[in-house]
């Protein structure tokens, strides 16, 4: 086993993801301790290119027509050959739709322990993992082997993990890939919807806590109000109450308005991911220990039943006031 | 006929307050409340979907906790045909290694052409339990799918990526899937018809091979998230928070 400290570069569609640049900060942490390198793995095929922003210092590239787009099977196969090659210390996969496919797998494959939901790497080399929607925290250490980590964005921002010097490319050869039990057959892109929500100056982002479907109108009537929109967490959108377009979060669009107003949202990492460059947030949540208090910058803990019609009261006389 | 199994788990409701056990590197469990993992569920819904649209049989199987016998009895009233409570767990979480290699040693035997489970937990530290079961059933994995249909002996499955983008991808049978959502949301069953079954079905029990708690990476500490920069809380009856929120939105330049 060597020290380096190994990361797979996600990208879709000829689009390095966020993802990998946040690896690559949280990697470059871990080598600091270990004393290793911090390697990229890029598959792709005629994307040899894509590690031209990334701060790692070197690349291993693997080039193959069946590793043009993600697909499990192809890069599972790829990995198992590679990092037997190259047995690093470590070897960072986002917890996301490609990190998270293949990371459990190979670690059962390979016998490798894995860490699940890593934010952050501490001076010391710890690892820290936040669980139970942000409830808890854990602290873990490398095993004695090589060690698989899934990173959730958080703890670094993107541009901690970008640079203008190029790295250096390292070729490996694929091995064989026919017979593929997984094929991509095509990509579907998203009913654009009636409004783009990462555009909105002024969101409500409506939760599990508004409970009917009925009672989506008071949000409605609040973002009406603000000159805004609504959007929701995963659940609300899961029942149907509200197109996928609004979707907020890992899964959904990331939104950065002036103002995200929270309603019955407990604050889920999957969730925060994409409101927590909102300019100002005010949160609305029953639940005084709710991690949404955590990224937002006004908290109120109250029924929202209780406070939203005094509120929308309040808003009206003053726009009453100012435009009579 | 098709051979669905799908697996189920109890979390921790996160509703509840949640405590660390005296060990310092574990979830307290004894007066945690748990309720099914919510994408478990959908994985349950997708199961009798692809039932009712052309037929197959359902096998649940849940390790057990407090409640595991009600939740598999609404199984069975939404149209599951099978239900299995996996015994032997024991007081703390095993690693998901050792639960998936039990839940393989028993699949195996039930040689299905679809394994569905919930595509992660979110009280699992240890990877995600479905691809470490794939991976034992020497079965391809695809995670994140919202939407599977069956086609001889391939599926046909919804992968969602960020921003709202599909991808449909072709898995050979018999695959494992990570269910983000159903195609329709959870059915509601009610009380009635879940005591109906109590009475009419039965539930078997297996019992587990020895389960291991340790993976090999070392847990130092488990602990509530230290209150870092929480948010100005707004206090008051709700017409005075009303009147602070208003002047807020007036200083934002909103009103
Ligand atoms: C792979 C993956 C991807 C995901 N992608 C996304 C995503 O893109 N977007 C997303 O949002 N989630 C996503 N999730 C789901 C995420 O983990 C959470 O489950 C989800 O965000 C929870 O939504 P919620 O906060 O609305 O519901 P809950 O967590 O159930 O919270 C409801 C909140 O409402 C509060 N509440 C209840 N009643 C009231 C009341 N009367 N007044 C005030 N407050 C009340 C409660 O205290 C609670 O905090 C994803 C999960 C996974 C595993």
């Amino acid at each position: 086993m060597t020290q380096d400290i190994f990361l797979l570069i996600e990208h879709i569609q000829g689009q390095v993801s966020d993802i990998s640049y946040i690896m690559t900060a949280a990697a470059r942490k871990l080598a600091q301790k270990e004393g290793g390198s911090v390697i990229g793995i890029l598959l792709g095929s005629g994307a040899e290119h894509l590690k031209d922003t990334l701060a790692v210092d070197k690349v291993i590239y693997c080039d193959h027509p069946a590793l043009a787009e993600f697909t499990s099977d192809a890069y599972e196969r790829t990995l198992v050959s590679l990092l037997t090659e190259y047995s690093p210390r470590a070897v960072l996969f986002g917890n996301t739709t490609l990190g998270a496919d293949v990371s459990s797998s190979l670690s059962t494959n390979m016998e490798f322990p894995i860490v699940s939901s890593c934010i952050e790497v501490t001076e010391s080399g710890s690892l820290i993992s936040q669980i139970c929607g942000g409830k808890i925290m854990v602290e873990s250490q490398l095993a004695d082997k090589t060690t698989l980590i899934t990173v959730n964005p958080g703890g670094y921002k993107p541009e901690a993990g970008q640079s203008d010097s190029t790295p250096e490319t390292i070729k490996f050869s694929p091995p064989d890939l026919e017979n593929l039990k997984v094929k991509l057959s095509q990509y579907i892109e998203p009913d654009i919807g009636d409004v783009d929500i990462s555009q909105e100056k002024v969101l409500v982002g409506i939760g599990r806590g508004i409970q009917r479907e009925d009672n989506i109108e008071l949000a409605e009537k609040l973002a009406e109000l603000l000159g805004g929109e609504v959007c929701a967490s995963r659940p609300v959108i899961d029942q149907g109450w509200l197109p996928t377009s609004r979707l907020v979060g890992k899964s959904g669009k990331t939104v950065k308005p002036n103002l995200y107003i929270s309603l019955g949202i407990s604050g889920a990492t999957e969730h925060t991911e994409g409101v927590i460059d909102s300019k100002t947030i005010i949160a609305i949540n029953s639940d005084p220990d709710a991690p949404i208090f955590d990224i937002a910058q006004y908290g109120i803990e109250v029924d929202l039943f209780d406070l939203i019609d005094p509120l929308l009261e309040q808003i009206e006389s003053v726009k009453n006031e100012s435009s009579g | 006929m098709t051979e669905i199994v799908v697996i189920a788990r109890l979390v921790p409701d996160l509703v509840e307050e949640l405590e660390i056990a005296p060990s310092g590197t574990a979830l307290d469990l004894s007066w945690l409340r748990v309720i099914i993992n919510e994408f478990d569920n959908h994985a349950i819904e997708q199961a009798i979907i692809l039932k009712e649209r052309s037929g197959a049989t359902v096998t649940i199987i849940s390790p057990e906790a407090e409640g595991v016998e009600d939740m598999l009895f609404t199984t069975a009233a939404k149209g599951a045909d099978r239900l299995i409570k996996l015994t032997g767990i024991g007081e703390e979480k095993p690693t998901n290694l050792s639960l998936a290699q039990t839940l393989a040693t028993m699949i195996k035997e039930m040689n299905p052409d679809l394994v569905l489970n919930g595509v992660q937990a979110h009280d699992d530290i240890t990877g995600d339990l479905a691809p470490q079961l794939a991976q034992l059933l020497d079965m391809p994995y695809v995670g994140y799918i919202s939407g599977v249909s069956l086609d001889g002996g391939k599926a046909k499955a919804y992968k969602e990526y960020p921003g709202g983008i599909l991808a449909e991808m072709e898995i050979n049978l018999p695959a494992v899937l990570g269910i983000q959502s159903s195609e329709e949301p959870p059915r509601y069953v009610a009380i009635s018809k879940v005591r109906q079954m109590m009475n009419s079905t039965s539930i078997e029990e297996i019992q587990s091979s020895e389960l291991e708690t340790e993976s090999g990476v070392v847990i130092k500490r488990m602990y509530l998230p230290e209150a870092a920069e929480r948010a100005e809380m707004l206090e008051g009856d709700e017409k005075e928070v009303a009147t602070k929120i208003t002047s807020i939105l007036q200083d934002l330049g909103l009103l």
